[in-house]
């Protein structure tokens, strides 16, 4: 592009200058297990942006026998090995219920991947075993021998243009009880057949794209603290966050090859 | 057959040199007219053939190997030119067999890529292997990492003398839980290289690359982090400490300081890990100890692992870095104070397409002096990475040439230092080499 200096936007409002808004709590899930590609760059961007929007962020992790913390209002979960969702997949189901009634009563959440796989009805492997998923999005997997794996693009009604990265053999198909995040215009998204990427439902936004996926796509990272902030204080104020080099990373991006 | 397909590889060989071709080329054609070719030329080698793996490090680990048996008086074949698959090496074979097809060599050490291996080693058993890790690298190649280290495991399970493991990665280490199931017959020799307690902070492995907190409740790790050796394994070879300039190293009971060209801990780590192979190969006959420590401390880096060029009088390091463990530790080997810095990311079919790793690497490090020039494609990528981590950037200019030219014109009288990604490497190396004396890579 150009080699002239730029204007780095690390001029944020500093939460120093200015009485916080309200804390906003960002539970992420077994980021131990559930880590990969990335995907805790989501956990930052939320911590990152709240404080840009002029809240207090504060992050807690969830990890397999802890307590499940009380007043989360924003949960993020990421993708991981096939060894990591066997390492989860009990105390997951052990959390079902409390998981279950937050999405039911609205909690934002963001899940990707692997967890994405687990918060549908069963992932059955394309070796036999069906592992059973906590029931919370309408959808099924199943494993196959085929890895989707590439670039994506999408088209959301909800958020425009979503771009990520996909890596996945576990195929997934949607029911009635959700709707698509978007439809894919290049690579596979959800699955090889129907064009489909994703899945929402009430305040859950599930997807098989890393990238990871909110620093890309700020539009959905604002979605999700606007909906915390109004659950918990009633309204949200934006602050105004400088998305100059998003945007720039965005249109580099959406050039680049599958 | 024996007496065309030699003479014929190499004439193609030739040939393919003069037209500037593809160095494994060659290897396709003998591979296709003589397929025993291979096999039968390593399998005349009086000390077999060793196989050097894992996801970061192969290629500086093999030149030390390398170096440390012919201290020793040992001849050595290898794959110099990055050839690390099947037919580079039958390519590599071609370059120095004599026209009979004979190879001179006592023993061949080879650096071969995860998968490529795999297949290696079913044509080839070797002697000895050594594992190095099993960190995040080009996943959307090979899928996962769990899957990455059973590709070890073949190569470990095929291997019929010694194994060497580094035992503080823990999915490393767990091959030797792997091999017990093998019969006795078949059962290698397993030895391991580590780290001394004090150095495990800096090698945290992936699964705590988010928590950091030593092994989780599940025990799934096992050894960064304990802070004791009670559950380790012995190691044939410790690093047990890292200077400035040089390094201590523990065996055979003895701990023996020697200055080392190489920068970077984790090169330094990788130096107890050829130290180990070569100790294995040379097994009970004499070893001149201290020849072997002199070549370790003269080993220079391979190409743009750690490797400094001068540039206007300045030293310019340039730092490969291919995977979030890589960069971590790159950023940690490499402190940023007084340096200017630059960082260059591609997004090719050879550095991986996806961009998420750049999330799992902390940038901390450089906030208190900011990163002068961001480039390559995913240049924006690595803006708005920096952005999350409160890390003051200058230029952003995906163009690597104009880049360049904007951060040596921008901090003159300073050193520099360059983090790359393999193919923006390539190509800084090919502008640098317009104005300072550059290795020449083919």
């Amino acid at each position: 592009m150009t080699s002239e200096a730029q204007p780095t936007p690390t001029s944020q409002p500093s939460p120093a200058a200015q009485p916080s808004k309200g804390t906003l709590r960002v539970l992420q899930l077994y980021p131990r297990e559930m880590n990969i590609y990335g995907d805790w760059g989501n956990a930052l961007v939320l911590k990152q942006r709240i404080k840009w929007h002029g809240y207090t962020p504060e992050l807690l992790e969830y990890n397999v026998g802890d307590e499940f913390p009380d007043d989360v209002d924003i949960i993020v979960g990421g993708g991981g090995q096939d060894s990591g969702q066997l390492v989860i997949q009990n105390d997951l189901q052990a959390r079902a219920a409390t998981l279950k009634q937050l999405a039911d009563g609205g909690a934002p959440m963001l899940v990707i991947c692997g967890l994405y796989q687990l918060f549908g009805k069963f992932f059955k492997t394309s070796t036999g075993p069906v592992i059973p998923g906590i029931g919370i999005l309408d959808v099924e997997t199943h494993g196959t021998d085929e890895r989707l794996i590439g670039n994506v693009t999408m088209k959301s009604a909800e958020f425009g243009d979503i771009l990520g990265y996909e890596n996945h053999s576990g195929q997934t198909t949607l029911g009635p009880g959700v709707e698509p995040l978007g439809t894919v215009t290049k690579g596979a998204g959800n699955n090889s057949k129907d064009g489909h990427e994703g899945a929402r439902y009430n305040n859950v936004v599930a997807s098989y794209l890393h990238g990871s996926l909110l620093p890309k796509n700020p539009a959905i990272a604002d979605f999700l603290i606007r909906t915390a902030a109004e659950r918990k204080f009633g309204s949200f104020v934006p602050g105004t966050p400088d998305d100059g080099y998003a945007s720039l990373a965005r249109e580099h991006a959406a050039r680049r090859p599958r | 057959m024996l007496s065309f397909s030699v003479p014929l590889g190499k004439l193609v060989r030739t040939l393919s040199r003069l037209r500037g071709g593809g160095s494994a080329f060659p290897g396709l054609v003998v591979e296709k007219i003589d397929p025993g070719f291979m096999q039968r030329t390593l399998a005349s080698l009086p000390l077999g053939v060793a196989v050097v793996s894992g996801t970061n490090g192969k290629t500086t680990t093999t030149k030390m190997v390398v170096e440390l048996l012919e201290s020793q008086g040992l001849k050595v074949f290898t794959n110099r030119s990055g050839s690390n698959f099947t037919r580079g090496v039958a390519a590599s074979l071609l370059g120095d067999v004599d026209w009979r097809g004979r190879l001179d060599a006592d023993i061949a050490i080879l650096e071969l890529d995860e998968a490529h291996a795999v297949h290696f080693v079913n044509k080839v058993e070797p002697r000895y292997s050594l594992l190095l890790n099993v960190l995040r690298d080009q996943l959307d190649r090979f899928g996962e990492i769990d899957k990455t280290a059973r590709l070890l495991e073949h190569i470990a399970s095929k291997t019929t003398g010694t194994v060497v493991l580094n035992r503080e990665d823990p999915r490393v280490a767990r091959i030797a839980n792997a091999l017990n199931t093998l019969d006795a017959v078949h059962h290698p020799e397993v030895r391991y290289f580590g780290l001394d307690e004090s150095l495990r902070s800096t090698f945290p492995n992936d699964d705590e690359m988010r928590t950091g907190s030593g092994p989780s409740p599940s025990g799934t790790s096992v050894a960064a982090g304990t802070g004791d050796d009670v559950d380790l394994p012995a190691a044939d070879v410790v690093l047990r400490r890292v200077g400035a300039q040089d390094a201590d190293f523990e065996f055979d009971g003895e701990t023996v300081t020697t200055s080392m060209k190489l920068r970077g801990v984790y090169n330094i780590f990788n130096a107890a890990a050829a130290l180990s192979l070569a100790r294995s190969v040379l097994g009970t006959g004499p070893v001149d100890t201290p020849k072997l420590v002199k070549a370790l401390g003269e080993v220079a880096p391979a190409f743009g692992r750690g490797e400094s060029l001068t540039v206007d009088g300045q030293p310019l390091e340039l730092v490969l870095v291919k995977n979030p463990s890589g960069f971590r530790l790159g950023l940690k080997s490499f402190p940023a104070g007084g340096y200017a810095t630059m960082i260059a990311i591609n997004d090719n079919y050879a550095d991986g397409r996806d961009m998420s790793w750049l999330w799992d690497v902390e940038f901390d490090s450089l906030r208190e002096g900011g990163v002068e020039v961001l480039t390559g494609v995913r240049a924006y990528d690595m803006a708005l990475r920096l952005q999350y981590d409160d890390v003051h950037f200058g230029v952003v200019e995906p163009d690597i040439t104009a880049a360049l030219r904007t951060f040596i014109d921008g901090s003159r009288g300073k050193p520099k230092r360059v983090f790359c990604t393999y193919t923006s490497m390539l190509a800084i190396r090919r502008e640098l080499a317009k104005i300072t004396i550059v290795e020449v890579v083919s």
